[in-house]
């Protein structure tokens, strides 16, 4: 019965707002090419329910975004919805009630049931009540593989890190650069947290990213993986870039074997005009232990005084988890819809293995929903480091990681 | 008896020199008034801020939660502040001298009446006209090895060479300070120049009658006459010292590794990257006790010791 009320006053603040139209301006950081499309795609479903969308992009990536955002948002300016990443990067505005609730919109049209996996309502989730809409998910445990590359030096295609690691110096001989990693140091930390989930398994990896145990670290199955990541630091002499797409590009021109990058990079293969299965391979979980991290992007609503903007605020969150604007969206971005009851228009060999996966339940929350910004760039800067400097041994860099992870909030 | 007596003599001398001196000059101090008042309060009173919540556990927000002197702890076992530390060190004492050598002989050539001089003054001037990032990334491009200088030399046939600071830890501030010297010394390069221009004429005259060499005569007379020069490229040196960051983010995003990290950039990340304002407060912070250390004797023996001369 009271949940009943509840939904007809929700349907009734819904069925009320579409009246009147109003202009939400929305920041973001897709900027790309193929995410600008994927923007659009957002904002044409909202210019068609007769609202205006003032589109506030910012270039430069979050990292140059966020502050942006907040900066606003604390100066008392804010916009009408901003794009965060799932995590624990809203955690302290929330906090502070400097965002809209949303939890009559999700309970109106039923995200707790819809939204797949439930970890990522969990994210948005704060004391029981939903401060965010979830719009994709995007996956870190991917390895892409150029076939041409491997075929001209005379080799199969690898379909584990373990076969990786074993064909690389042939590689190498043949003049090719077996693994592409980019100079900046969450590419870095990124790699070794895939290999972490691949080589240690699921119950390692949460053990240290959930539970922050310490010991984990320091145990044999990350022992290996730190021995592992060591070892392939030789893999990428020879290729010098810094960005994430300048790495896949090697990929794409056959110079560089392999890259470990989350599935973004296939937007890259598209533009490029690769087919999956013919022109490049993917192995998720490096072929290892075949699951996925679930993170992604999530839209977050800054409390406004008037209630007009706020009603319209309402009424865009409950659109952007549409089954039709996930599917145009998601289908432009790349990235897998949050909504288990939707199918994608077109999908690649690459997205039906991810699809599958996500199916069977073989995902695990992100990195980032467990650790905060501040710990993930404390790590940033010890990968890197231990990435680019030889003389450094994984014991040594086992023991500052955990370290880490002890103070790790 | 004594007391009472000289008591009010004193008052009186106070009370005629004190309106004097504070109402001397009065609409020029009040026409001073908005820049004191942002000298004290954005100044002044952001710096206190900074240093306040520079113990506290302030995170993505500023929090007044007390974390003592955690967050300094932290950033002094923390590697990457300490190679911070060096490699500003490195840069800062190579950037001085360098700059004021080039600067200074760049100029003193020019000063030689060579012909076409504002063309050459143009063309030294040039790179301070682009922003660092504008600077860093040019840079980046000629010091990658598959691009740039490297690649063009082993065309021309000498393929051992070998000239890659920028993907080289051990090296790599000499690749930041090179970028650093081309935009920086045609500015100091103009400073010198209009102090060698106000150097009287006679001057030279009187050296020459003495037999003096030419460069004798710089090192020996010139330079020290032009001790204001000086003093004000050490200050425009000093701060863009101090302040590097853009050029850093563009030319090596702090790489390899954390090899070319610089106590600004340290900053930045710890505040908006790893939302951990107190962390980037403690280390600013100590950027401001460094150049207070380094800026107390100096200002001291320039300014304190004028007084007695």
């Amino acid at each position: 019965m009271k949940l009943r009320i509840k939904l007809l006053s929700a349907t009734a603040i819904c069925a009320a707002t579409t009246a009147g139209a109003v202009d939400l301006e929305v920041m973001h950081w897709w900027t790309s090419g193929g995410e600008a499309n994927a923007v659009a795609k957002f904002a044409e479903a909202w210019t068609a329910t007769g609202n205006t969308w003032v589109d506030g992009a910012i270039a430069g990536g979050g990292d140059t975004a966020r502050p942006v955002m907040v900066s606003r948002i604390i100066g008392g300016d804010p916009p009408a919805a901003f794009q965060f990443n799932h995590g624990r990067q809203a955690e302290e505005l929330i906090e502070a009630g400097l965002l809209l609730d949303l939890t009559d919109v999700a309970e109106a049209e039923g995200w707790a049931d819809i939204v797949n996996p439930s970890s990522l309502l969990d994210a948005c989730t704060v004391d029981g009540r939903i401060y965010c809409a979830p719009v994709n998910i995007h996956s870190w445990q991917w390895m892409w593989l150029s076939n041409a590359a491997y075929e001209n030096a005379g080799l199969a295609v690898p379909t584990t890190w373990t076969e990786f690691a074993e064909s690389a110096p042939a590689l190498q001989e043949a003049g090719l650069t077996p693994l592409a990693m980019g100079g900046q140091s969450w590419q870095q930390n990124g790699a070794f947290g895939v290999m972490a989930l691949a080589l240690a398994g699921e119950e390692a990896w949460l053990s240290v990213n959930r539970d922050k145990n310490a010991e984990t670290v320091m145990g044999p199955e990350y022992t290996r993986v730190f021995e592992a990541f060591g070892a392939a630091r030789v893999f990428s002499d020879g290729l010098n870039v810094q960005d994430w797409n300048q790495a896949t590009a090697a990929v794409i021109n056959d110079t560089a074997g392999a890259q470990i990058m989350g599935d973004w990079a296939q937007g890259e293969f598209a533009m490029a005009g690769e087919v999956a299965g013919e022109d490049y391979s993917c192995l998720p979980g490096l072929g290892e232990v075949a699951i996925l991290d679930t993170g992604g992007d999530a839209f977050y609503f800054p409390k406004q005084d008037d209630p007009e903007i706020e009603a319209g605020q309402k009424e865009l969150a409950a659109m952007l988890l549409s089954p039709e604007v996930q599917v145009s969206f998601n289908s432009a971005k790349g990235s897998l819809p949050v909504r288990g009851d939707v199918d994608l228009t077109s999908v690649n060999e690459c997205t039906q293995k991810g699809l599958d996966l996500l199916a069977n339940g073989n995902i695990v929350p992100n990195g980032e929903s467990f650790l905060a910004p501040d710990t993930i760039s404390q790590l940033n800067d010890l990968m890197t480091e231990f990435w680019n400097t030889p003389a450094m041994t994984p014991a040594e860099v086992q023991e500052q990681y955990s370290d880490i992870i002890a103070s790790a909030e | 008896m004594t007391i009472s007596d000289s008591r009010p003599d004193a008052g009186d001398r106070a009370a005629a020199r004190r309106p004097s001196r504070l109402f001397r000059n009065l609409p020029s101090k009040i026409a001073m008034l908005p820049l004191i008042f942002t000298a004290v309060v954005v100044f002044l009173g952001g710096t206190i801020w900074t240093v306040i919540y520079s113990f506290t556990k302030s995170g993505l927000l500023p929090r007044l939660s007390w974390a003592g002197l955690d967050q300094y702890e932290r950033l002094w076992s923390s590697r990457k502040w300490i190679v911070s530390i060096e490699n500003l060190a490195i840069y800062g004492f190579f950037s001085l001298i360098g700059t004021l050598v080039i600067g200074f002989t760049l100029a003193a050539l020019l000063d030689r009446k060579i012909r076409g001089e504002a063309v050459f003054r143009s063309i030294f001037l040039y790179p301070f006209a682009l922003s660092f990032i504008v600077t860093g990334l040019v840079w980046q491009w000629i010091l990658n090895p598959e691009l740039g200088l490297q690649n063009v030399v082993r065309e021309m046939g000498w393929t051992g060479f070998s000239f890659d600071p920028l993907n080289n830890p051990d090296i790599v501030m000499f690749g930041l300070l090179i970028a650093g010297l081309w935009q920086g010394t045609g500015l100091i390069m103009c400073i010198m120049l209009a102090g060698l221009r106000g150097i009287d004429e006679d001057i030279w005259k009187a050296a020459r009658v003495d037999g003096i060499g030419t460069v004798k005569t710089y090192i020996r007379v010139i330079i020290p006459m032009m001790r204001p020069v000086f003093v004000t490229s050490l200050v425009l040196i000093g701060a863009g010292i101090v302040k590097l960051y853009d050029l850093v983010v563009a030319q090596t995003s702090g790489g390899p590794g954390i090899s070319s990290e610089v106590p600004a950039k340290y900053v930045m990340t710890a505040m908006f990257g790893g939302q951990n304002l107190g962390q980037g407060f403690a280390a600013s912070t100590m950027m401001l006790v460094m150049v207070v250390i380094i800026l107390i004797p100096w200002a001291y023996l320039e300014f304190g010791g004028k007084k007695h001369g």
